[in-house]
């Protein structure tokens, strides 16, 4: 099985680049306004997109993307509107990846038999389940990957040599290496720590290393962008998006522009970095 | 569906911590390994004799244990039914049943060499028994509470603070308990290199649930041992008030192989439960939130709803996993009490027994005034009087001023 996601990697080794991976929420700050910044993602740079699907507790995250999330579900947003939000999206653009992220209670009250197959149909390529470690494979991981959808897992600072396989086993698509321990939004790593993680990652694996958490500027996200095969930028974004907002937190006409437009100098930092040899 | 019935009701968790489809580890990669290295160095406690002999000299000694089982007489003739005896959880040092579990928590962080502790709270009984064994141990402490709670158990704050702990107001959400949580697994999983999260009630991921029950099966183990003395024989019923069920399940576990003991857990349901409660077994679903799968209350897209009680040590939009799995099976009966009647017990106990209870077991006596009419003069009742009403007597007292003017 190849998806997007796959075809997408083998494209941008042809290059000599890495990924540009976008994190923008499901809905915010309304379904329309979200539609049409997931739309202007691609022509901006991004390579992959990720798409938060809103929760109420979303542990792992800071600040600017709890309330994203909270702005998004205010919205009305639900997990099968995000589900819409991708079908709109797939009808004007097949290629780019789509990696839904989130947490995994609206994915098992939707049902995970009836999720998984919706989520295929409406374009998915991906998953990302924050509270879903190894151990829980048979809850999600395992049925996604028989349903055509890549299970990418998150390795961290905590995750040892010894752990390391068991992370990596079930893991397709890419691995999202999370550069620090703590929440998004958080302290960035510096970039030879990071380095060095990536590199004991691919001693396990042949997968591509995206790493997040803490990548805020052009600057920042060139530097990861040499000795990785991805950047995630999230919690950047969202904080141009929530700056665009009024007063009453709603959308305005620079909302749309304010994501894209820093997408495009982000963009500029990844692709502009040469790629350590692999 | 039909459940097996198991040989035992007490053999739970398996070994990746389920109970039925209960439990779990549903946590962040970040916190994976520390939680592996959790259930180990609680397994290699359990398992040393030396641990559990300092852990008895504490809690003789410090705790106060063990906790008297007091025959509530004026309170039983009142009701004119079942004899009532109160498990007096609330003599404890710090006033509540939360130390049981606190102690043995911190001695487990103590081996592991961990010197920063965490923990969240509700009520304040969780935090102020934290702080207390930090303070006592020379350990840092931070305890998250929902700026609601901050406001509505200040005299618990006070206390914390004055224990030397930093207690940070979480200001998202309901600023109430579930709130709390969220922050406090933030705050584990940026510090977890040297960060021990104290949870308070028996819910989290394995082995959180297992080891709260654990250290709080000492309400039980004495319940049984001072009812032969008092009576010559089991009781019949427990009833006990649940947020997350620590306090409940310390008393029901000792006696869930004893098929003549009724048990009763005691849900809060806030305004009732078609409006604002915190009922999450009889009015939520399974779920996964905070580590583990679980009854919770949420709407239709699987968005988590805030809980609503009088009492903010019930206030949890969950339960502890292995009650989800006793009320599936049928083994436990679950019951709800809403903030009216929880105030009509609190002010019922506080004159007939000279005792004030907290919010918290006023609404496992809410209960008890309703069963124990019903039932024998033979009949022998257990409620846990889980914590006394010192921190609630502002709170109450405000209410009932209010209703006189």
């Amino acid at each position: 099985m190849t998806t997007r996601i796959d075809t997408r990697f083998a494209e941008l080794k042809a290059e000599g680049r890495a990924a540009f991976v976008t994190f923008v929420m499901a809905g915010d700050p309304d379904p329309a306004t979200a539609l049409e910044i997931v739309k202007a993602l691609p022509k901006a740079g991004a390579d992959i997109i990720e798409i938060g699907m809103p929760f109420t507790d979303p542990m792992a995250d800071g600040p600017s993307i709890q309330a994203a999330g909270l702005r998004a579900l205010q919205a009305g947003m639900t997990l099968r509107k995000t589900l819409q939000l991708v079908r709109d999206f797939r009808s004007s653009d097949n290629k780019t990846p789509i990696v839904l992220m989130g947490y995994y209670n609206p994915i098992y009250i939707y049902g995970v038999d009836k999720f998984l197959p919706d989520a295929k149909a409406a374009g998915v390529d991906g998953l990302i389940i924050v509270d879903l470690p190894p151990e829980e494979d048979a809850e999600l991981c395992l049925p996604a990957i028989k349903a055509g959808l890549n299970f990418i897992r998150l390795a961290t600072p905590t995750t040892d040599d010894k752990r390391l396989p068991a992370v990596l086993a079930n893991t397709s698509g890419f691995v999202y290496y999370v550069s620090v321990t703590g929440i998004t939004g958080s302290a960035s790593a510096d970039s030879s720590a990071v380095s060095a993680a990536v590199a004991r990652i691919k001693r396990h694996t042949k997968l591509p290393v995206c790493v997040g958490f803490g990548i805020r500027t052009p600057e920042a996200a060139h530097d990861i962008a040499r000795h990785a095969n991805g950047a995630v930028v999230g919690t950047a974004l969202i904080d141009a998006l929530k700056g665009s907002l009024d007063s009453d937190g709603k959308a305005t006409a620079r909302t749309v522009s304010a994501v894209a437009d820093l997408a495009a100098a982000l963009a500029q930092g990844v692709h502009g970095a040469k790629q350590a040899a692999e | 569906m039909t459940q097996a019935i198991p040989n035992s009701y007490r053999s739970g968790p398996d070994d990746t911590g389920h109970f039925g489809i209960f439990g779990g580890r549903f946590v962040a990669e970040t916190l994976m390994p520390l939680i592996l290295d959790l259930q180990k160095a609680y397994e290699d406690a359990k398992a040393d004799p030396a641990f559990r002999k300092e852990m008895d000299g504490y809690l003789k000694a410090y705790v106060g244990r063990p906790s008297p089982l007091y025959f509530a007489e004026r309170l039983t003739e009142h009701l004119g039914g079942a004899k009532i005896y109160l498990k007096r959880e609330e003599l404890n040092h710090t006033g509540s049943h939360k130390v049981n579990n606190v102690l043995g928590q911190i001695m487990v962080a103590r081996r592991m060499g961990k010197k920063r502790i965490i923990a969240e709270t509700g009520a304040g009984q969780h935090g102020v028994a934290t702080a207390t064994l930090c303070a006592r141990f020379g350990l840092e402490c931070i305890v998250y509470m929902g700026a609601v709670d901050v406001a509505r158990q200040q005299p618990n704050v006070i206390r914390m603070e004055m224990l030397g702990a930093k207690v940070v107001p979480v200001q998202v959400g309901a600023r109430t308990l579930k709130d709390a949580m969220n922050e406090a697994l933030r705050d584990w999983v940026t510090n977890v290199h040297n960060t021990f999260y104290c949870i308070g009630t028996v819910a989290g991921p394995h082995p959180y649930p297992m080891m709260v029950r654990d250290f709080q099966s000492i309400i039980g183990e004495e319940t049984r041992v001072q009812m032969q003395e008092i009576e010559g024989r089991l009781p019949d019923s427990l009833i006990a008030c649940i947020g997350g069920g620590s306090n409940a399940m310390g008393l029901f576990h000792p006696f869930l192989d004893d098929p003549s003991v009724d048990i009763y857990g005691v849900e809060a349901a806030g305004h009732g439960l078609t409006n604002l409660h915190a009922a999450s077994i009889a009015g939520g679903r399974p779920g996964v939130l905070h580590g583990n799968r679980t009854y919770l209350l949420m709407d239709e897209d699987g968005q988590i709803q805030e809980g609503h009680s009088i009492s903010a040590g019930l206030d949890y939009p969950g339960i502890g996993p292995e009650h989800s799995w006793l009320h599936t099976i049928g083994r436990v009966k679950y019951l709800s009490a809403t903030d009216e009647e929880a105030l009509a017990a609190f002010q019922l106990l506080s004159k007939l027994e000279g005792i004030i209870p907290a919010l918290e077991p006023a609404h496992a006596l809410a209960k008890v005034s309703e069963l124990a009419p019903t039932l024998p003069k033979d009949h022998l009742m257990v409620v846990n009087l889980s914590g006394r009403g010192d921190k609630d007597v502002p709170q109450v007292g405000d209410i009932l001023k209010g209703r006189q003017s």
